[in-house]
C-alpha cells in the first residue's frame, strides 16, 4: 500500500516543468559538487544519481537526450580526467551493466538460470588475450620463462576487428554449451551451468601446458590497446584542458576511450535487447519461460530458441570481454571466479529480472555498493582506527576495534543480505519488468 | 482423403498400455468427440498426436503427411493448434501477446528486419496485432488486450486460450475438456463459439469432454476409449445405445439392467 501511494504522490508531483527543473537543478548540482570536491565520494554519489532523475522525471524526450548526452559526452569525461577513479567507476558499471543485460537474456526473458554466465566473458578476454599479446610466440616457453623482446602477433588496431570477432566466438561458445544442457530446467540447469563456468576459469588456469595458451595462473600481460590518433588528445586538450586545469596525459586519455568504448557497447546492446524482445524472438523466449509445453504446442521451436538466448547472452560477455582485456592490458583466471558470475545474477535480481533499465540500476548500485561506499567506509573506519577517537557512551576506543572488521571484506554479506531483502519486500526488482501496452483498433487497417 | 488417419496406435508406459491399438480417422470439417472414464487414454491419445509422446507402433497421417517422429514444434506447424486440460496460458504476458505468440509460425520476420526495424518489420507487427485483437474479440473478449493474462476470470482464460491456437491458423483444433468447470450458461456460449469456428472458420475439431451435454449437443461423430482401447464409434444416437460403452462407464450391472427393463 506504502508503494502505490507514494507512486500516486510523485506521479502528481512530476508533471509540467517539475520534471526539467529537477533534472537540471540535479545535473548541476551533482556536477558542480564533484568538480568542486574531487575526491568526495558523497559528491560521486549526488553526480551519478542524476541519471536517475533523468529517467524517473517526466520531460520531453528530446530535452533528455540533450542532457544525456551532455553528461556521457562532456561532464562525465571531464570529471572522470579529474578523478580517473571515477572513470574507473562509471567504467565498471557499464561493463557489468552489459554482462547483466545479457545475463538478463538468458535469465530474465528466457527463463534459464545460468550460474556460469562469466565463462562467456572469459572467452571474450582470453580471445584478445592471446592474439593481442605476444602469447602466440609463447607457446612452447612455460610460464616466466619467455626471452623478452618477443613480437606482438598482431598491430593492437586488430582490437576493432576482434571485437566482432568475439561475439562471433562467444556465441558459438553459448550454443556450444547450450547444447548439451538443453534438457534440464531450473535448479539442474544452474548446477550443470555453474560447472561450466568453473571449467572455462579451469581451463584458462591450467592451459599453460602442454602448450602455453593462456599462461597459466599469471595471466596474459602485456595485452596492447587500439593506437590513439595524436589529434584525438590535442582535440580533447584544446576543448577541456581549461576547465580540467591541466593537459590530459595519453595514459588518462586512454581511460577516456575505454568509457566511450563501453558507452557505445552498452548502446548497441540495449538497441539489440530491445528490439529483440519486442518481437516474434523476444515474445517466443518470455513464452518458453512462462510455459514450455504451452510454447511448443504455438509452434515454437523451444531448443532453438533457447540456444539463440544462450547465444545472445553469450555475445554481449564475450565483447565486453575483449574490452575488459584491451582496457586492463592484463588479464588472469582470477577475475573469472564464480563470485562474478554470482555477482552479475544479483545485479539482474535486485534490478529486476526481464527488465532493462532495471539491471543497468542494479549493475550500478552493486558496483558503486562495492567500489565505492564499502572501500569508503573501510578507509573511514581506518581512519578513525589511527586516531585516537573512543565511540561515545561505551566508552570504547577506535583504535582496539578488530582490522578484522573491514566492511570492504563483506561484500559478500551484503550481496547476500540485499538479496534476502529484495526477495521480502521487492521480488520483482527496483524497476520492475513491464510488459509494453499496445494501442490497436480493429478498423484501422479496413 | 481424411483429414487425420491414425492406424494401429500403440503407446506403453513401463508395463501400461496407455493406448493400445487404436485406428481412428477423422474427416475435415467435423466436430468429433473423445470421450470414456478416467484414465481410458484421451490425454494421451492427444498427447500422441501432438507429438509429446511418440507413438510404439502405428501411423499418424495428416493430410497424408506423416507425424511419426516429428518434434511437437514442426506438429503444431503442420496446422495443428491445442488447447490444455489445466489452462496453460503464458501467465505474465498480456492477452494480445500471448495470441500473437500463437502466430509465432506465420510471422516472417528474420532476425536483420527485427534489428533494423525495416519497414516489412513494421507492417507485420501492426497486421499480426489487430488480426490478434480481430481473435480476441471473436472468442468474446473485449478491452483486455493490456491485461496481463493471469488476471482474467477463469472463463476469460479458456476463452484466451483457444484465440491463441486459433491464432496459428490451424485445420485441426484439439480441445482437451474446454467445458471444464464452467456453468451452464458459460457451457451454452461456448458450444456456440466451437460451432461458429468450424462453421465460418473450417476449421475441424476434436474435442475430449466429460460434460455429456456438450458431448451430445455438438458432436457429430463420438469415439469411446476405455482402458487405452477404442471401444466404439458413431454419432450421439448409437453412442448413446452402444452396450460396451454403457459397460464401460456403468459396469456390467448396469447392461443386464438394462437388458431386463427391454425384457419387461
Amino acid at each position: 500500500m506504502a508503494a502505490t501511494s507514494f507512486k500516486e504522490v510523485f506521479d502528481k508531483l512530476n508533471q509540467g516543468v517539475v520534471g526539467y527543473v529537477v533534472i537540471l537543478l540535479h545535473v548541476v548540482a551533482g556536477s558542480y559538487l564533484v568538480y568542486s570536491q574531487p575526491r568526495s565520494n558523497l559528491a560521486f554519489l549526488v553526480f551519478i544519481s542524476s541519471l536517475l532523475s533523468l529517467y524517473f522525471f517526466r520531460a520531453d524526450n528530446r530535452f533528455k537526450i540533450l542532457v544525456g548526452m551532455l553528461l556521457a559526452l562532456v561532464i562525465i569525461p571531464v570529471i572522470g580526467v579529474r578523478n580517473i577513479f571515477y572513470l574507473e567507476v562509471i567504467f565498471q558499471i557499464s561493463v557489468f551493466a552489459a554482462l547483466s543485460l545479457g545475463l538478463n537474456i538468458v535469465v530474465g526473458f528466457t527463463g534459464l538460470l545460468n550460474l556460469g554466465y562469466v565463462a562467456f566473458y572469459a572467452v571474450g578476454a582470453y580471445l584478445w588475450a592471446f592474439f593481442g599479446s605476444q602469447q602466440f610466440y609463447v607457446l612452447n616457453y612455460a610460464p616466466g620463462t619467455q626471452p623478452p623482446d618477443l613480437p606482438f602477433l598482431l598491430p593492437g588496431d586488430a582490437f576493432y576487428l576482434f571485437l566482432l570477432v568475439a561475439v562471433i566466438i562467444a556465441a558459438i561458445t553459448g550454443i556450444l554449451l547450450g547444447l548439451p544442457v538443453m534438457r534440464l530446467k531450473g535448479d539442474y540447469l544452474a548446477i550443470v551451468t555453474l560447472g561450466f563456468g568453473e571449467v572455462i576459469r579451469v581451463l584458462a588456469n591450467n592451459l599453460d601446458k602442454p602448450i602455453n595458451l593462456t599462461n597459466g595462473p599469471q595471466g596474459i600481460t602485456p595485452i596492447q590497446r587500439p593506437t590513439m590518433p595524436e589529434w584525438v588528445v590535442d582535440l580533447f586538450n584544446s576543448l577541456f584542458s581549461g576547465v580540467i586545469g591541466h593537459d590530459v596525459k595519453l595514459a588518462d586519455m586512454y581511460n577516456v576511450m575505454f568509457y566511450f568504448f563501453a558507452l557505445l557497447v552498452i548502446i548497441a546492446i540495449i538497441f539489440v535487447t530491445k528490439r529483440l524482445d519486442d518481437s516474434k524472438i523476444g515474445r517466443a523466449w518470455t513464452a518458453v519461460r512462462e510455459d514450455e509445453i504451452a510454447a511448443v504446442a504455438q509452434g515454437i521451436p523451444i531448443v532453438r530458441m533457447k540456444l539463440l538466448a544462450f547465444a545472445v547472452g553469450a555475445s554481449f560477455a564475450g565483447l565486453m570481454g575483449v574490452l575488459l582485456a584491451a582496457s586492463r592490458t592484463f588479464i588472469s583466471p582470477e577475475s573469472f571466479n564464480f563470485m562474478q558470475s554470482i555477482g552479475v545474477l544479483s545485479m539482474v535480481i535486485l534490478g529486476g529480472i526481464g527488465s532493462i533499465p532495471g539491471v543497468i540500476l542494479g549493475a550500478a548500485v552493486l558496483t558503486i555498493l562495492n567500489l565505492q561506499v564499502l572501500q569508503g567506509f573501510s578507509l573511514y573506519l581506518n581512519d578513525l582506527r589511527q586516531s585516537d577517537a573512543v565511540i561515545p557512551v561505551i566508552n570504547f576506543a577506535w583504535k582496539d576495534l578488530s582490522t578484522q572488521l573491514d566492511p570492504a571484506k563483506y561484500q559478500k554479506l551484503l550481496f547476500g543480505l540485499i538479496l534476502i531483502i529484495m526477495m521480502i519486500f521487492r521480488p520483482e526488482g527496483l524497476i520492475p519488468a513491464k510488459r509494453r501496452k499496445r494501442d490497436v483498433s480493429v478498423d484501422e487497417t479496413k | 482423403m481424411a483429414l487425420l488417419e491414425m492406424a494401429n496406435i500403440t503407446k506403453t508406459f513401463g508395463g501400461l498400455k496407455a493406448i493400445s491399438d487404436v485406428t481412428f480417422s477423422l474427416e475435415k470439417g467435423r466436430i468429433v468427440s473423445i470421450i470414456g472414464p478416467n484414465g481410458a487414454g484421451k490425454t494421451t491419445f492427444f498427447n500422441t498426436l501432438t507429438g509429446i509422446y511418440r507413438p510404439d507402433t502405428g501411423t499418424i497421417k495428416f493430410n497424408g503427411k506423416s507425424l511419426v517422429g516429428l518434434r511437437t514444434d514442426q506438429i503444431a506447424a503442420c496446422g495443428i493448434a491445442r488447447t490444455f486440460q489445466n489452462i496453460r496460458l503464458f501467465a505474465d504476458m498480456t492477452v494480445i501477446e500471448n495470441i500473437m505468440v500463437g502466430m509465432h509460425v506465420h510471422l516472417k520476420q528474420s532476425p536483420l528486419q527485427t534489428l533494423l526495424r525495416l519497414p516489412g518489420f513494421n507492417r507485420e507487427e501492426k497486421e499480426a496485432e489487430v488480426k490478434a485483437l480481430r481473435l480476441m474479440q471473436y472468442v468474446g473478449l473485449n478491452n483486455v488486450e493490456n491485461e496481463l493474462a493471469k488476471n482474467l476470470p477463469y472463463g476469460a482464460q479458456r476463452r484466451l486460450e483457444i484465440a491463441r491456437a486459433l491464432a496459428a491458423d490451424p485445420q485441426l483444433l484439439l480441445l482437451d475438456e474446454p467445458a471444464a468447470g464452467m456453468n451452464p450458461q458459460e457451457t451454452e456460449d461456448i458450444i456456440k463459439l466451437f460451432r461458429d469456428i468450424r462453421d465460418n472458420m473450417g476449421i475441424t475439431i476434436l474435442l475430449i469432454e466429460h460434460d455429456m451435454r456438450v458431448v451430445m449437443n455438438i458432436s457429430e461423430d463420438i469415439c469411446v476409449m476405455d482402458y487405452g482401447e477404442k471401444i466404439a464409434q458413431g454419432s450421439p444416437a448409437e453412442i448413446r445405445n452402444n452396450t460396451k460403452v454403457i459397460e464401460a462407464y456403468l459396469g456390467r450391472g448396469a447392461v443386464a439392467g438394462q437388458h431386463e427393463e427391454k425384457l419387461q
